[in-house]
């Protein structure tokens, strides 16, 4: 069925020479395109840097609470996960997930040379380039570029937020961003938008002018089959009242329709906990477990939670030591949640960081964020990895 | 003088500068091109005024602390102070970017500030520090049309330039390489033109190169490494101004410059037999910016009709292009950090130190319905109703800062608040007659051909008064697609 439908886009584009939505590919936005099994994935960016060591506890290890003496989380309040890890006490949802098999914990990602900036750090992590490299557009940004040769709305990845992540903007294609499919169509459904549109007539030759009518035009057309999309199979469940709460609910909506939408990227923070961490990493945390927790219920109730992973990160995780402000300075390796009913590995699926081998205070990174890319985008999206990361990168397991 | 003769000229205004002005409108219809670009000139010839806006506070505390003795003297201060240092500094920063904003608006020396624009993104840089950033800015309007191995040396010695580039941690038993990598790559020579140990001999060089406090050059003697060095095929015991130097006495310099100021000042896809011609010139003059110039905009080629409205604006350009046609006075002049954040685009904050990468990557669905809907916006003070991303940078862990003001650009919902002064706009459309007004209006604000007809501009615009047609005609105009080119 996909299969079948890549190769008509194919065709499609090669037959018409217009940018404009051809009609006949408007009919194929009644059909069912998007069959149970098909595999989804929710990327949970923590921004401002989560400090890892907090997350997943190592309660066992005297650094640890050698060099967080303020900070440190005791071992009797952290939730046991093994004898050795324990996560943060407000992680309750992500301790059941782990109890029954679908949470697994990724130690020590990074990258080789670390920037310590939110932005530059960010941006690596966004387009999977070497700390060296400055690229342009995001690995998931390729991967639409990959998925949508040709195609007529870039919906397979969608940003829940006003404005589009680096991450989602490839070379050609870009993704859609939006916090509501309903205020979306409104906006991308004024009168004037749409008549001007349907004035213009693409000349031969490409001209400039072109690519801003390509993208009003797939505006256009995405808002309106994401708002379709959303109004088929809306959540009945209960989700907590906060904006990560609300987008997780809006993106199970639209995975409980049969919407061709395959990444969903979704933001929380700020994480940046310089003073008073306790207090905001509690409070981040809590609204990031709830809303998590009516998410993944939501899914496993409507017999789709084999079919979704969730993954998270951080641009860096903090430095092992505390600062005097009862909080942490930028790091650099931190762990990633891989959650979801099709995971492979299960639980601590590496080595907890050792706390004896730092490097100036920081922790060094075992596994690159790109191998997780590459797994990602191999195993789970059945994409050409190679392409997106322009390089080979070993997989891992987890899927 | 003909039509073609007026789009030329706005062509030039909006290359060479931030779009044409409401009150150039007359003479952009009346004056050759030649002539034109000889005006820019001329009114870009002064030296500029230095941009201070560093908060009081701050500049008492700097004042008071000496080279001497500058370490105790820091960690003295105390914690709260220190809060409020940053939150002066952040406030002075986002004071620097709406000062510079306002001049590429108001300013005659257009051509001036947008080279310095351009060397802006160019020299790309993040600080924190308003008196280090005060300083580049002003490094490359000084040196903005002069020479390009001035502004290169004054660069690679500002305060700015060396903290970002980590060039004060270069020293001779540890040296760091990101201040030559970058030198190279993104200042000079571009990727692929050196070898990596082309860049381990220059950061020898440059070791010792380090700022003061005041953001002065200082060399560091003791850290500096006095041995030899071989650098592209050169050896010698060389300092950081003479493997400057060596880089420029590369013509591969002059090429790498000269292909980015094509790309940004004439066409994102670059004539390769035009670049090869101006770049051979601008060796051969040892680099004259101001020639360099001079050489695309006094030539043929410029005016082409494949130049012409080719390019995206920036976030900026179209900011300050609205604002040149439109004079209008802000109430809220954060809604201006605001806009350049939902964007793309933030004034002394770019991407990273590879500056702003343009063209095509300004548009995305959010990005384009935006600035279709900012005429509107900024007309009917309507809500914005989006929310930029955190900047943790700026945040510095706080949800918001104690003081309750808001980082630069960030908020919620952002209201423009402005009035627009329409007076010289309309004395300009006086005498057109009425079934020529939309012809003419569209003639002053596209670049482009538009396939939007007049017809349908008409039927959303007021035609209750002629003035009430040329508002809503205008701001309809600049609602479209072909408006975002120049």
């Amino acid at each position: 069925m996909i299969i079948k439908r890549r190769e008509f886009l194919q065709v499609g584009s090669l037959a018409t020479a217009s940018l404009m939505v051809p009609k006949f590919l408007k009919a194929f936005e009644v059909r069912n395109m998007m069959l149970p099994g098909n595999k989804v994935l929710v990327i949970l960016q923590l921004s401002g840097g989560n400090d890892g060591l907090n997350t997943v506890i190592p309660y066992r290890n005297d650094i640890y609470y050698k060099s967080r003496q303020r900070i440190g989380i005791e071992r009797s309040k952290a939730l046991s996960l093994t004898d050795e890890a324990g996560l943060h006490p407000a992680l309750t949802g992500f301790k059941e997930l782990y109890d029954d098999g679908s949470l697994a914990i990724m130690n020590s990602v990074g990258y080789p040379n670390p920037d310590r900036s939110h932005f530059r750090s960010m941006d690596i992590w966004h387009t999977g380039s070497e700390s060296k490299e400055y690229w342009t557009n995001g690995w998931l940004g390729r991967y639409l570029d990959a998925q949508c040769k040709g195609c007529d709305k870039p919906t397979y990845a969608l940003e829940l937020d006003d404005t589009l992540s680096l991450a989602m903007k490839g070379e050609e294609a870009k993704a859609i961003a939006m916090k509501d499919p309903k205020r979306l169509f409104g906006t991308a459904n004024q009168r004037f938008f749409k008549d001007v549109m349907q004035q213009h007539k693409d000349e031969p030759g490409e001209q400039p002018v072109d690519y801003l009518y390509k993208t009003l035009s797939e505006t256009v057309s995405s808002a309106n089959y994401i708002f379709e999309k959303s109004k088929l199979h809306p959540s009945k469940a209960e989700y907590p009242k906060t904006e990560l709460g609300q987008n997780l609910k809006t993106i199970a909506s639209l995975i409980f329709s049969d919407i061709n939408t395959k990444v969903y990227y979704v933001s929380h923070g700020s994480f940046d906990t310089h003073i008073n961490q306790q207090f905001q990493q509690q409070r981040l945390f809590t609204e990031m477990n709830d809303a998590i927790r009516s998410f993944t219920k939501d899914l496993k109730e409507n017999g789709r939670f084999d079919d979704v992973l969730v993954m998270t990160f951080s641009e860096f995780g903090r430095r092992v030591s505390q600062n005097a402000s009862g909080g942490t300075d930028h790091g650099t390796a931190n762990n990633m949640f891989l959650i979801g009913g099709g995971i492979k590995e299960k639980g601590l699926i590496n080595p907890m960081p050792d706390l004896s081998d730092l490097d100036e205070g920081d922790l060094k990174y075992k596994v690159d964020f790109k191998n997780v890319y590459a797994t990602v985008l191999k195993n789970w999206l059945a994409a050409d990895d190679m392409a997106i990361l322009k390089k080979k990168y070993d997989y891992l397991k987890f899927v | 003088m003909s039509l073609a003769n007026q789009i030329k000229n706005q062509h030039l205004m909006w290359r060479a500068g931030f779009g044409p002005a409401v009150e150039q409108l007359v003479d952009l219809s009346q004056v050759s091109s030649k002539q034109l670009y000889k005006a820019l000139q001329k009114a870009s010839s002064k030296k500029p005024e230095y941009i201070d806006v560093a908060d009081d506070f701050l500049k008492g505390l700097w004042a008071g602390i000496d080279e001497v003795g500058r370490q105790e003297k820091m960690k003295e201060i105390k914690e709260e102070d220190k809060k409020k240092i940053q939150q002066k500094q952040r406030e002075s920063v986002k004071s620097l970017n709406l000062n510079w904003l306002n001049v590429f608006v108001n300013t005659d020396a257009q051509l001036r500030e947008k080279m310095a624009f351009f060397w802006h993104g160019h020299f790309a840089c993040r600080n924190l520090n308003v008196f280090y950033q005060q300083g580049l800015l002003d490094i490359i309007r000084r040196n903005a049309l002069g020479s390009f191995r001035d502004m290169l040396q004054e660069v690679s010695k500002s305060a700015a330039m060396l903290n970002f580039l980590n060039n004060q941690q270069n020293r001779k038993d540890h040296p760091n390489e990101n201040f030559a990598r970058e030198v190279m790559e993104l200042f000079t020579l571009g990727r692929g033109n050196y070898t990596e140990n082309d860049i381990k001999e220059a950061a020898r060089a440059f070791t010792g190169w380090s700022a003061g406090l005041k953001g002065q050059f200082i060399f560091r003697r003791m850290q500096h490494d006095y041995g030899s060095k071989t650098v592209l095929g050169k050896t010698g015991d060389f300092d950081g101004d003479e493997v400057l130097d060596i880089l420029l006495s590369q013509k591969q310099t002059a090429k790498f410059i000269t292909q980015k100021v094509y790309k940004f000042f004439v066409n994102d896809t670059v004539d390769e037999d035009k670049m090869n011609w101006l770049a051979d010139r601008f060796y051969q003059s040892t680099y004259d910016i101001g020639k360099l110039l001079e050489d695309i905009f006094t030539s043929d080629w410029f005016y082409d009709e494949k130049n012409i409205g080719s390019k995206i604006k920036s976030p900026i350009e179209l900011i300050a292009g609205i604002q040149r046609m439109l004079p209008m006075q802000l109430e809220n002049e954060e809604s201006l950090t605001f806009l350049q954040r939902a964007l793309g685009q933030i004034l002394f904050y770019p991407p990273n130190v590879a500056g702003w990468p343009g063209g095509k990557t300004w548009i995305d669905s959010s990005s384009l319905m935006l600035r279709m809907r900012l005429p509107q916006l900024i007309n009917d003070i309507d809500e914005l109703n989006i929310k930029t991303k955190d900047d943790d940078d700026q945040m510095m862990g706080r949800k918001t800062p104690e003081d309750g003001s808001k980082p630069m650009g960030y908020g919620k919902r952002g209201v423009i608040r402005a009035t627009i002064d329409w007076k010289e706009y309309m004395r300009h459309f006086e005498k057109v007659q009425k079934d020529q007004l939309i012809g003419s209006l569209a003639s002053n604000l596209l670049q482009t051909k538009s396939s939007v007809s007049g017809e349908l501009i008409k039927q959303y615009s007021d035609a209750g008064s002629k003035e009430s047609f040329i508002k809503s005609a205008t701001l309809q105009l600049m609602s479209t697609p072909e408006y975002q080119l120049c």
